[in-house]
């Protein structure tokens, strides 16, 4: 028996969670309906499909769709195969010790750098220390060493997460180190890592600071790797604190949260597919 | 001595494995102390004793899975054929392919119960899909496993019961037809029936293979063993046929182990 006292404690503690989850789905849902109700009713096909005139007061935002998704194409090429090998080195092919101590300590850093100072580093060393100017690499190159310790954390997590057994299978029926991590290990880690890359991809398209500072803000329709652009992110921004168009800039934020909802979408639908297959 | 071969013919035996002076560490602790001991092919080998007696860890050392454990060490020898197996020149994979092993829980990979068999054999290099077919039928039909699974080779090996799946890890192991079969109490999660079923394939199988097993009790030692290894605290107390260990030990703390008094 629940003595009164205990009783309300329940209460308390129930009223309690409640309205923190409630809370936070309302604020979510404040935002997208704010970002929503303003953008959406005027957002047409042809928004999608156009190149912005004067300033983007007019037109579409093609350039920007095609520039962010090659940014974070990038991005991710880069930054992904780098941090699934460092998070197998570090579970697979060494024991805890300095190094491994080492690699974390810096990616922890590397996580708590604000954006802007990593817009700073690439605008001073891939933009004009390398040369690559205002360009879809030197902005793609800086996002990739912001995702990388996102990458590197989820991929160890997912790593650590397979139970010892199958690795002792792996092993015992003959396996080399390399046979068992592709066959074996990376398969089973596959939907953690997965995670990883969709948040990583959210973060690719909603950065803004450090790409003002190393992919530009240029209108122009991307016809290279190395041609500046302007992200859906920074357009946004521009045209809200430039006054040149609150009404775009509203059709762009609805137009980003449409564009991650749909490779969220994707993502997940891809990955359920994966698990269900292998089981 | 002699064993009876697959068209029923006696086959001498021979000394398969030679455990000489083994000592092993984990860290600070002993595990096993001191061991000698001989194991014949063609035989099920039982090395039985009550738990942290050093049975997983002598099994784990014979095809050096012990390897994966941090901070271990050996002393003393242990020839599979008449050669060293922790010489410096040993593959390490090569010899993990020639001695099997079977662990206490079902392991399946999540993958279909086609591919689980023949994960060995790809990774040894095979890759034509007619041979691994073969591969595939021949270790499940030794695993007594084929007539249930026929049907249904490419649907998840997770969705098999647990006797299935132990002798799917069995068919597994048989795949990569090895030479020496260690098994770490292979039927402790198992009903009776499967566990019969394991027991009937395994005396089928000795006819082909060296077995080492760690029962998971005295009576299925006495069941199935021709010889047996009484294990305690990390040393080898006794080691007879299976008669003479099961029902006139010589040691009394076998006897007092084989008859329950403690265990």
């Amino acid at each position: 028996m629940a003595t009164p006292a205990r009783y309300l404690t329940q209460k308390i503690a129930k009223a309690l969670v409640w309205s923190a989850a409630l809370s936070t789905i309302a604020v979510m849902v404040l935002i997208l309906f704010k970002v929503l109700s303003e953008g959406l009713p005027s957002l047409g096909l042809r928004f999608f499909f156009d190149s912005p005139k004067e300033m983007g007061r007019e037109g579409g935002i093609l350039p920007m769709i095609l520039g962010t998704a090659a940014l974070t194409a990038v991005a991710l090429s880069v930054a992904t195969p780098l941090g699934i090998g460092t998070a197998i080195f570090l579970r697979e092919y060494t024991r805890e010790g300095r190094i491994s101590r080492m690699i974390r300590f810096g990616t922890d850093c590397l996580a708590g750098v604000p954006s802007i100072i990593f817009g700073l580093f690439g605008f001073v060393f891939f933009v004009i220390y390398l040369k690559m100017g205002w360009s879809i690499l030197s902005g793609g190159l800086t996002l990739a060493a912001m995702i990388l310790p996102t990458i590197i954390s989820t991929s160890e997590e997912a790593i650590k997460a397979i139970p010892e057994k199958y690795r002792e299978v792996s092993y015992s029926l003959g396996g080399t180190k390399w046979q068992t991590v592709i066959h074996t290990i990376l398969p089973s880690a596959l939907p953690g890592i997965f995670t990883g890359i969709i948040l990583s991809i959210g973060r690719s398209i909603g950065e803004t600071a450090a790409l003002v500072l190393t992919a530009g803000s240029s209108l122009l329709m991307p016809t290279s790797l190395s041609s500046p652009i302007r992200t859906m992110s920074v357009h946004f921004y521009i045209l809200a604190t430039e006054g040149i168009s609150m009404k775009m800039a509203y059709e762009t934020g609805a137009a980003l949260i449409l564009l991650v909802l749909f490779v969220n979408t994707i993502a997940n639908w891809l990955l359920n597919r994966y698990v269900r297959h292998r089981s | 001595m002699f064993a009876i071969g697959v068209e029923g013919e006696l086959m001498p035996q021979q000394d398969k494995i030679i455990i000489q002076d083994f000592n092993f560490h984990y860290s600070v602790l002993l595990a096993l102390h001191n061991i000698h001991l001989t194991i014949k092919s063609n035989e099920i080998f039982s090395i039985f004793g009550p738990s942290m007696s050093g049975k997983t860890t002598l099994l784990k050392s014979l095809n050096r899975l012990t390897d994966l454990i941090f901070r271990v060490r050996h002393t003393g020898a242990i020839f599979l054929d008449g050669k060293d197996i922790y010489d410096p020149e040993v593959d390490v994979t090569q010899l993990r392919r020639r001695v099997g092993m079977v662990f206490d829980l079902p392991t399946p990979l999540r993958m279909s119960i086609f591919d689980n068999v023949a994960y060995g054999p790809r990774l040894g290099g095979i890759k034509e899909k007619k041979r691994l077919t073969e591969i595939v039928e021949k270790a499940l039909r030794s695993a007594v496993l084929w007539e249930e699974v026929k049907d249904r080779l490419h649907t998840s090996a997770l969705r098999l019961s647990g006797g299935q799946q132990q002798r799917l890890c069995i068919a597994r192991v048989l795949a990569l037809e090895p030479e020496v079969l260690l098994l770490d109490e292979p039927c402790s999660g198992l009903d009776p029936i499967s566990t019969l079923k394991i027991e009937e394939s395994l005396i089928e199988l000795k006819k082909e293979y060296t077995i080492v097993i760690v029962p998971h009790n005295v009576q299925q030692a006495s069941r199935i063993s021709d010889r047996a290894g009484f294990f305690l605290s990390g040393e080898l107390v006794e080691v007879g046929t299976a008669y003479q260990v099961f029902t006139k030990p010589k040691d009394k703390r076998t006897e007092d182990y084989v008859t329950g008094k403690f265990g």
